[in-house]
């Protein structure tokens, strides 16, 4: 398995480590692109923290970042990563143990 | 972090490697222990649907039937979208063992990426939702 699906979901799980991080994140999967004074008027988190957040999620590869109105910047939600992290987690959900607890069951107790 | 792209569980059921394939490979079968509904076309390439109560249905296609030892399906990655091409790869193998059953299941694949998926997750997409809300846009203005 190559390195870097790694890298990407170790990156999408420790941007959503932080409660911030994941408010932003939040805000920006269900409001669309924002910019970081948009974020600062909708989340109780100071402008200053929102800025530094953005820039750490922007190298992260998880928001992108793309002129908006009056020569702001808006930030974008990328997805592609959440994907390869989502694919770990599918992993982890898949419950075998229940399902075959459940055919043993079934053949054992239905016989 | 280890990402897991298998699983693997053998278990011992108190069945004939029969009863135990009849389980996995038929409707009635599968909804008594798999999915609350299930449908399935026994050949490779046939479909399969299972359908949980309150929950998803999942499109299943059949690779390997073969009576009583091996039957093999691939299905959807749970949690990414209709559209992803990804699927992981479920076999399971009966061995008789005693009286009963030696039931094998790997699931393979979790960590699967296609080729462009690299790219995808690096660099810059923002296509997706600007591109469907330009196709609902233009619908519209044609409308």
């Amino acid at each position: 398995m190559p390195p870097e699906i790694e890298a990407i979901a170790e990156q999408v799980f420790s941007a959503l480590a932080d409660p911030s991080r994941r408010a932003i994140l939040a805000a920006l999967a269900s409001g669309g692109p924002a910019t970081a004074t948009d974020l600062a008027d909708r989340l109780p988190i100071t402008r200053q923290a929102i800025a530094k957040h953005l820039a750490l999620l922007s190298e992260a590869g998880l928001v992108t970042a793309e002129p908006g109105e009056r020569r702001r910047v808006r930030y974008r939600l990328r997805s592609a990563p959440m994907r390869v992290a989502q694919q770990f987690l599918a992993a982890l959900a898949r419950d075998w143990d229940t399902s075959l607890d459940a055919l043993k069951d079934h053949l054992e107790n239905s016989a | 972090m280890g990402f897991p792209d298998r699983i693997e569980r053998t278990v011992e059921i108190a069945h004939s490697p029969a009863k135990v394939w009849a389980a996995i490979t038929t409707a009635d079968g599968l909804a008594a222990w798999f999915g609350d509904e299930a449908s399935i076309d026994l050949r490779p390439g046939g479909a399969a649907k299972l359908t949980w109560t309150g929950g998803p249905t999942v499109d299943i296609r059949v690779e390997r039937v073969e009576e009583p030892t091996v039957f093999a399906f691939t299905w959807p990655i749970y949690g990414l979208t209709d559209d992803d091409p990804r699927r992981t790869y479920v076999e399971f193998t009966l061995e008789p063992s005693g009286a009963g059953t030696r039931l094998r299941v790997v699931e393979s694949g979790f960590a699967q990426l296609p080729e462009d998926a690299y790219r995808k997750a690096y660099d810059g997409n923002t296509e997706g939702w600007m591109k469907e809300l330009g196709e609902l846009v233009d619908y519209l203005d044609a409308a």
